[in-house]
């Protein structure tokens, strides 16, 4: 047998030169295919959003009024918010509203809603950021070291620590936390983070310091047990064995041969996580009356505030489209064995 | 040639040892290899090969470690080095070629990379580390300007992902290399050029290499000394023509009988029992609960190695016996079948996958009671066309019938007797069973699924079926991870017998068992076949194996029938050039260095 029979076969050079382009092509495939199914899970999310608020619970405007409720007021109401028009005129008008722009008014006090969800948007936006990104890196290094340090203190104490925090709900830790630092033993931080009308969660960081903190603590538990597990994974393997037989330097093969590698698997977790945070924001920003979605949500809830409602709910279901069709998208760059056909 | 008479490696009472209980896992290790020399380490799977093979770069697995001896590496003792000291001999003075190149070389990284790294990690053994990284390819037959340096490895071909493995080993020169069953899962044609490339470059750049196999033959061309290992330690050492001409040790004899030969039709002996658990050697000789040739002094007493001309040999009746060779094989019973009577007929069948076409136009018949090979290397087709006549692939056209009656194309659209009638054995034992389920539970299921049975039935019939694959009644209990692989396999097999089927589709059933297993595989097999009347279709890319079971062969390659027929006539004259070259790349036993030209 000849060299070229055995060596790279049939591989002209020329297919690399294609390959950066086919590179792409799974990419641009994946993107197309998801931002698709996310158009379509985002409209089925809006008539779900409005069949929930508008037609299920009997009378909207009733709902509304509640006690105040006398005829006169139902019927302006009623007309206030089209329950006086066929169903599908209503929910077209509210979707064109919503892809327009014109969202409507609230029914509290006739502030635009836009007007009133954006600050709220921009300061829940800083705490999940804030948070996301410190427990993120946080999980992530800490479950890294304790796969070094396998079956040594560190491992173990911090798993033990780890399954308690997981036991615990969120508004526990929080409270936990104010009493700590904020009320009984010390005084350090503020309990509440009330912030004046018109300013942001930047203007003050240290009424953030609370909230965040919560929100580290709660998610870095399952960032950390995935990346331990997963780097784990990832020293045991072969190809880390190789390096080591090859001479490479330690610290090179745990952040080039040992991390990437793990890291992959937890991308999945993270982008749950951050799902869980635009969730989690609610309770932790009702206990420590932060204003940003999840609190408004809560007041706008218990106002029976319906236009803001349908549109902080519409929002948050197009976080967890466009955050899932991110995850999936990095967790594709991560890893050439998907991202590259053979 | 390069100082050819320096030893380059020697090894000196080497032990290792778990961490936690001080039970040695390989023990009293004496062996030295010189330059351009290749000693063979030959052993089945648990006999402690790649634990050696390892600390040989003074490297353990977690829960080991090098507990005595000593390594001297060009005359220093690598276990007196210091961790930053072994780190930096470890990839240019002694280097490493691994089992499994697919899992041992980073899939998030390209191999320009991989290879560049390992220069950087020794900046004083290369110059100019562009040109060592284009000849050192060139070394092992690949093309620098084929781009190959800017892949990833998923992107390599099986042979191509062993040979980077193999360019890494010798890329900064080193003097010794130890090379892991470096040929497992390749075509034969491929590890022969494997071998080929190993050893000229041995030659030339006068390396120190050792050779780990489960194989024999494989090592029999290549090897000048081999060192046979059983639980732990080596019990026998000596030059290649010597140990292979009389092999003086029951077991290195065991491990001569079980290779199939390709020359003759043979039945295979394999070796009866396991090896004992990585540090549970028993008292005595650690050969004796398997040793047909045990006395009671066996049981006793641990021999120590014994000098007979020139090799060593670590058993009691090294003395007194005269050296027998494995002439002692019998031949194959030859079976009358009758041509009237076509179990199976493959008619014209196409398959693909996707727009990729995998078989063309394939025809083949089995013979009732008969059993007829296909042989090809991986990518022929073999598989699809099993799981096309066994019903797991439809999309296929042609025909497939069983004893007259066209089949339907999916397993679903047949009836249950049918399905009953064709049993499959997959090839991997390890991922074929049901971790779940007790081996009793495996076996129930196809009985509860074709059979009527009450559950008195059912045991009996699982105890005879265990019976027949000559497994004991008590492992019914048991689960399949506390089996050995050729146990389970055997569970395999007797979960496609029990119910009592006409044709036997066998997928590579010893591909992932060691010789001395698939020789006893494949000799039950052979004698179920014998026994139950059963058809079979054996599918292997071992043509050697043929001889020992079949009576028809087709050989596949690129998914067509390139040589059909009766297995004498095919492989003692060969027609199709391929099926030429695959006879000549089956590694044989013959000692002499004419396997592997020079």
């Amino acid at each position: 047998m000849s060299i070229e029979e055995i060596g790279v076969r049939g591989k002209a050079p020329d297919r690399d030169v294609g390959l950066s382009w086919m590179s792409r092509h799974p990419m641009v495939a994946l993107l197309l295919r998801r931002g698709g199914i996310g158009v379509v899970t985002l409209v089925i999310v809006s008539i779900i959003v409005f069949a929930a608020t508008e037609v299920l619970p009997g009378n909207a405007a009733y709902a509304v009024l509640g006690h105040t409720a006398t005829p006169v007021r139902l019927h302006a109401m009623e007309v206030q918010l089209h329950l006086n028009e066929g169903l599908l005129a209503q929910y077209w008008s509210w979707f064109s509203g919503l892809i327009t722009g014109h969202l409507g008014n609230s029914l509290v006090n006739s502030q635009s809603v836009w007007s009133l969800v954006e600050p709220r948007l921009i300061n829940s936006g800083v705490l999940v950021a804030t948070s996301g990104v410190i427990g993120i890196l946080a999980g992530v290094l800490l479950g890294a070291y304790a796969a070094l340090r396998r079956d040594k203190w560190f491992d173990h104490i911090s798993s033990v620590v780890l399954l308690a925090i997981t036991s615990l709900p969120e508004f526990v830790v929080a409270i936990t936390l104010i009493i700590v630092f904020a009320t009984v033993v010390t005084h350090l931080l503020p309990a509440v983070s009330i912030y004046p009308p018109g300013t942001y969660a930047w203007n003050d960081p240290k009424l953030l310091v609370l909230p965040v903190v919560t929100l580290v603590i709660v998610i870095i538990p399952y960032i950390m047990r995935m990346m331990r597990g997963a780097m784990i994974e990832a020293l045991e393997s072969d190809y880390v064995q190789m390096a080591r037989l090859e001479g490479i330097k330690s610290w090179k093969i745990v952040l080039i041969h040992a991390l990437p590698n793990a890291i992959a698997p937890t991308i999945q977790v993270i982008g749950l996580t951050v799902l869980y945070l635009a969730g989690g924001i609610v309770i932790v920003e009702d206990v420590f009356n932060f204003p940003g979605v999840g609190q408004g949500l809560v007041s706008a809830v218990s106002n029976r505030d319906i236009p803001v409602i349908q549109f902080m709910v519409f929002i948050l279901a197009a976080l967890y489209v466009v955050v899932n069709i991110i995850t999936d998208v990095i967790a594709l760059l991560a890893s050439p064995r998907r991202r590259l056909v053979r | 040639m390069v100082e050819s008479q320096s030893i380059r490696l020697e090894v000196r009472d080497l032990q290792v040892s778990m961490n936690e209980r001080s039970t040695d896992v390989v023990d009293e290790i004496n062996f030295s290899v010189r330059a351009g020399e290749i000693f063979g380490l030959v052993g089945e799977s648990g006999s402690g090969k790649t634990t050696l093979a390892l600390a040989l770069l003074g490297y353990t697995r977690r829960g080991l470690k090098i507990s005595a001896g000593s390594i001297y590496l060009d005359g220093v003792d690598i276990l007196g080095l210091g961790e930053s000291e072994l780190r930096e001999i470890r990839g240019s003075r002694i280097a490493y070629v691994p089992q499994d190149p697919a899992a041992a070389l980073n899939p998030t990284l390209r191999i320009g990379h991989q290879i560049r790294e390992l220069f950087h990690a020794h900046p004083n053994a290369i110059d100019d580390i562009n040109a060592r990284t284009d000849e050192v390819l060139r070394e092992v037959n690949l093309d620098p300007a084929s781009g190959i340096l800017r892949r990833y490895p998923h992107q390599l071909s099986g042979g191509q992902q062993q040979r980077v493995a193999l360019a890494m080993a010798f890329a900064c020169r080193a003097s010794v290399i130890v090379l892991d069953e470096p040929t497992t899962g390749l075509d034969v044609s491929t590890q022969r050029h494997v071998l080929e490339t190993v050893k000229s470059l041995c030659v030339t750049h006068g390396v120190a290499a050792v050779y780990v196999s489960h194989d024999l033959a494989v090592v029999g061309g290549l090897v000048s000394q081999v060192g046979v290992m059983y639980a732990g330690r080596l019990v026998e050492i000596g030059s290649t023509s010597g140990v292979f001409s009389t092999p003086r040790h029951p077991y290195s004899r065991g491990l001569l009988n079980a290779v199939p030969s390709a020359d003759r039709s043979e039945i295979l002996v394999g070796i009866p029992g396991q090896p004992p658990r990585p540090g549970y050697r028993p008292t005595g000789c650690s050969f004796a609960p398997r040793c047909s040739e045990v006395l009671d002094r066996c049981l006793t007493e641990d021999p120590s190695p014994t000098d007979v001309q020139g090799t060593l040999v670590r058993c009691h009746r090294v003395a007194e016996q005269a050296p027998c060779a494995i002439s002692a094989r019998r031949s194959r019973p030859d079976m009358h079948i009758s041509d009237a009577m076509h179990r199976l007929e493959v008619r014209d069948l196409s398959s693909s996958y996707g727009s990729a076409k995998v078989l063309h136009n394939v025809s083949l018949d089995v013979r009732a009671t008969a059993c007829t090979a296909i042989v090809g290397e991986s990518g022929s087709g073999k598989t699809t066309l099993a799981r096309c006549i066994v019903g797991l692939h439809g999309s296929y056209t042609g025909t497939v019938r069983l004893d007259g009656v066209e089949l339907s194309n999916t397993a679903r659209k047949r009836n249950r007797q049918q399905l009953q009638e064709i049993q499959y054995i997959f090839q991997n034992p390890f991922t074929s069973l049901n971790p779940r389920k007790t081996i009793g539970q495996i076996l129930s299921q196809p009985l509860e699924h074709f059979l009527r049975l009450t559950s008195k039935e059912r045991t009996e019939r699982i105890a005879k079926a265990l019976d027949e694959v000559s497994l004991g009644g008590g492992i019914s209990e048991r689960f399949p991870d506390e089996l050995s692989g050729g146990e389970r396999q055997r569970v395999a097999i007797a979960r496609a017998i029990i119910v009592e089927p006409k044709l036997l589709v066998c997928d590579e059933v010893t591909s992932a068992l060691d010789v001395s297993v698939q020789a006893v595989i494949v000799e039950l097999l052979r004698s179920l076949q014998e026994v139950r009347k059963l058809s079979m279709l054996f599918i292997t890319h071992n043509l050697a194996l043929v001889r020992s079971i079949a009576q028809d062969v087709v050989v596949l390659s690129g998914g067509k029938v390139i040589e059909a027929g009766d297995v004498e006539e095919v492989l003692e004259r060969p027609q199709n050039p391929y099926t030429v070259r695959l006879m000549r790349d089956i590694p044989k036993l013959t000692p002499s260095s004419s396997t592997l030209p020079m």
